[in-house]
């Protein structure tokens, strides 16, 4: 299959491109435009004329809820989530049921992706054999299978001995660690940020604290170590102070944010709104406005979904016992368009933080359009605006508060190795 | 799901349609409350007047949290208004099993219930119920985890009209676990839209939730110092189970510090009166001389209780007190 995309805006912040330029695609990957010429001859010709044209979004971080949570969504309903707003990479967390701490886990779950054929899954090796915090994986067998990063996804390594040495294990066989910074004495059976909602509604607290503690020590081992971190999710204000100075001192640790988590904060609970129940709880607007200006200043790398689909009624309790989580995949595009028009992120560099960026965090070759990159590509609209709503979702989860909001950015195409696997219909 | 930005408690007419918190309720609305309730204290309890009120009506004590005294004031309340009233103790272990909090309440409804008189342990429980009940449907939240607990903080203030004849000129101090109290919350709540001129909460720091300042009110950790000039001391009752060991490191410590004696009441404005909502755990948040005395307002908060829990179920089913023929 040989592709022509015509006259797009293509914008790859991996090769610093951004002008109105064709693009050639064969064989599932980009072709040399000097080479393709006028005797490239396409099996199709997309007209892009007016859009972006962009790598496919690396997402680093999305539950897809299988294996062992079927009930609340299936790899296949949310891979075809993902292409239908542009995501084409997937990063899974190991709390999989099983747990992703065996090779043929990995095996599985890859193949399984590739069966869907939709989006790529990229599952995180287990730091430590069932997430229990106690003993370390097989990482060089993970590391064999397809890993290229490990976590020990939400479970806390609490044991700081433990969690030295998984650290040391992994730098060994090359592979980047994903540290959830999330204090497991300080969180408690906490549920929201401690702050004015919390007092006013009288619910169990999350304290700032329980992240910059966690954080602290996390810097430390990765200084003392040398392992590659990547912190997957800010939601304070201090906590980007810190990475910038980790970062200063040129510690190999690179920090992502949940979309949610920059236009949201603990205010949207309102009355008890379980929508907005999210671990790390939604912070202060005083803490959203320093995760922008993190992300402006490229203190924050990346912006994941954090998708967590779930049932209708998950969110049907009261506050405290709902299920925390955002089905998000389907508003990361439009949410970090959003920073955009917002003024806070230019449009390139708000594409790196869901495309390059990424793509680098995690080892894997996509998140470029250069010459022999694989055609992972999102083709949208950036200046159409859409209206969520949650009964067209095409993720299994429609627990969103972002519903019934207007959104820009809709997304026409999606390449996935120069095959289309989404495409919204004609441009109008 | 539908989330309604505006304040549920209210219907579309302007009436109270469920009790789920004083926060967003007016002035006017709980002065009327009060007044109603004072109705009901000066005739006598048991006359007919009452008791048609709510006649043909069901209320429902569903308390998935035990309390005998406040289930029994709000069963004593129903039944003088005439209604019927079926109490439903239920343990949340059952809703663990499968059955949801909100399965519980349709299977009631079913049953033709007017009034949901709601207790959880977990906040929030009463605004889930009210928001997925029919409109017919009326929710009174009498406690809900640290949230709010609305029938409690409404007959204080009825006591404290009752003693002090007004609102507007008194300085209050609450004090204790302020962190853990919903009837805290609602106290702050209904002592600053009926406009006193100060409120104190004293508390050492880790009874203290964040940002209570934020509520209207003044944080202090020094109990003699907070005292000073005080007209009205509501104490709230120390949770040990809640204490985790750490919040307080000994029950006598906290006596030492946060009890309250004679000696420090005596800092307070002269004719300072004591409350407490009950039960009391005498020599740690009260020496039993306080408790006794002639400052405490104790037994009249409990007698108040009854009259104020009519007042409120007959304001949210549109009954109107003189307007009944006896």
């Amino acid at each position: 299959m040989r592709l022509h995309i015509h006259n797009g805006r293509l914008i790859d912040s991996a090769d610093g491109i951004d002008e109105v330029r064709d693009l050639f695609i064969d064989k599932g990957r980009i072709v040399d435009p000097g080479e393709a010429g006028a005797d490239f001859c396409a099996d199709e010709v997309i007209d892009a004329t007016g859009m972006i044209v962009c790598p496919g979004l690396v997402d680093l971080q999305a539950r897809l809820r299988e294996p062992g949570e079927e009930h609340k969504a299936t790899m296949e309903s949310e891979l075809n989530a993902a292409v239908s707003t542009g995501v084409t990479s997937i990063c899974v967390p190991p709390d999989t049921n099983p747990v992703i701490d065996t090779p043929a886990m990995v095996h599985m779950m890859r193949q399984r992706g590739r069966r869907i054929n939709r989006a790529r899954v990229y599952p995180l090796g287990a730091l430590t054999l069932g997430l229990e915090g106690e003993r370390l994986t097989d990482m060089a067998a993970l590391r064999d299978a397809g890993c290229t990063a490990v976590s020990n996804a939400d479970n806390i390594v609490d044991n700081t001995l433990v969690m030295r040495r998984a650290m040391q294990y992994a730098s060994t066989f090359d592979l980047t660690v994903f540290l959830t910074a999330l204090d497991p004495w300080l969180k408690g059976n906490g549920c929201v940020h401690e702050g004015e909602v919390s007092t006013r509604l009288g619910l169990p607290v999350i304290p700032e604290a329980a992240e910059i503690v966690a954080l602290a020590r996390e810097l430390a081992l990765i200084e003392t170590t040398g392992a590659r971190g990547h912190i997957t999710q800010l939601s304070c204000g201090r906590s980007v102070a810190k990475i910038k100075d980790a970062r200063e001192r040129g510690l190999p640790v690179t920090a992502g944010v949940s979309a949610h988590h920059l236009h949201l904060s603990e205010l949207d609970i309102g009355e008890f709104d379980t929508r907005c129940h999210v671990i790390p709880p939604l912070r202060s607007i005083r803490d959203r406005e320093a995760l922008k200006e993190g992300l402006a200043e490229d203190i924050i790398d990346v912006i994941c979904s954090d998708h967590q689909p779930h049932g209708f009624d998950a969110k049907l309790a009261p506050f405290s016992e709902s299920a925390p989580g955002i089905a998000g995949l389907e508003t990361l595009l439009s949410l970090t368009l959003k920073l955009v028009s917002e003024s806070i992120l230019s449009l390139p560099q708000a594409l790196s933080k869901v495309t390059a960026n990424p793509a680098r965090i995690l080892g894997i070759d996509v998140g470029y359009l250069g010459t022999g990159a694989p055609a992972d590509i999102c083709i949208f609209d950036p200046g159409e605006i859409w209206t969520v709503d949650t009964v067209e979702m095409k993720s299994r989860g429609t627990n969103t508060p972002f519903d019934g909001q207007s959104l820009p950015g809709v997304v026409y195409w999606t390449l996935v190795a120069g095959q289309v696997t989404y495409f919204r219909g004609d441009h109008t | 799901m539908n989330w309604p930005l505006k304040n549920i408690q209210i219907d579309g007419a302007g009436r109270l349609r469920h009790f789920l918190t004083i926060e967003g309720l007016g002035r006017e609305r709980l002065t009327q409350i009060l007044d109603i309730a004072q109705g009901f204290i000066e005739v006598d309890s048991r006359h007919k007047a009452n008791m048609s009120l709510l006649a043909d009506h069901t209320v429902v004590n569903l308390f998935f949290e035990d309390s005998t005294r406040t289930r029994t004031t709000f069963e004593i309340a129903a039944k003088r208004l005439g209604a019927e009233v079926v109490n439903l103790n239920t343990t949340r272990m059952s809703t663990r099993k499968g059955e949801t909090v909100l399965d519980t309440v349709r299977t009631l409804e079913a049953m033709d219930t007017d009034i949901f008189v709601v207790r959880d342990s977990a906040s929030g429980t009463a605004h889930l119920i009210a928001r997925h009940v029919p409109e017919t449907v009326h929710i009174i939240n009498a406690g809900d985890g640290r949230h709010a607990h609305p029938t409690q903080a409404m007959l204080d203030m009825f006591t404290i009209r009752q003693h002090k004849g007004g609102f507007s000129h008194l300085k209050v101090a609450i004090v204790g676990d302020i962190l853990h109290s919903r009837v805290a919350r609602s106290q702050i709540h209904a002592l600053n839209t009926l406009g006193v001129k100060e409120i104190r909460v004293i508390a050492p720091g880790t009874l203290l939730p964040t940002e209570i300042e934020r509520l209207g009110v003044t944080a202090l950790t020094d109990l003699d110092e907070g005292l000073q000039d005080i007209d009205v001391v509501m104490l709230l009752r120390l949770q040990l189970e809640r204490m985790e060991g750490q919040l307080i490191p000994s029950t006598q410590e906290y006596f030492r510090c946060y009890g309250l004696t004679m000696e420090r009441l005596n800092r307070a404005a002269a004719e300072a009166v004591v409350m407490h909502p009950g039960p009391m755990n005498r020599e740690l948040e009260i020496a039993s001389d306080v408790a006794d005395s002639e400052r405490s307002l104790i037994l009249s908060q409990v007698t108040n209780g009854i009259a104020v829990r009519m007042a409120i179920m007959a304001q949210l089913v549109g009954a109107d007190p003189n307007a009944s023929q006896p």
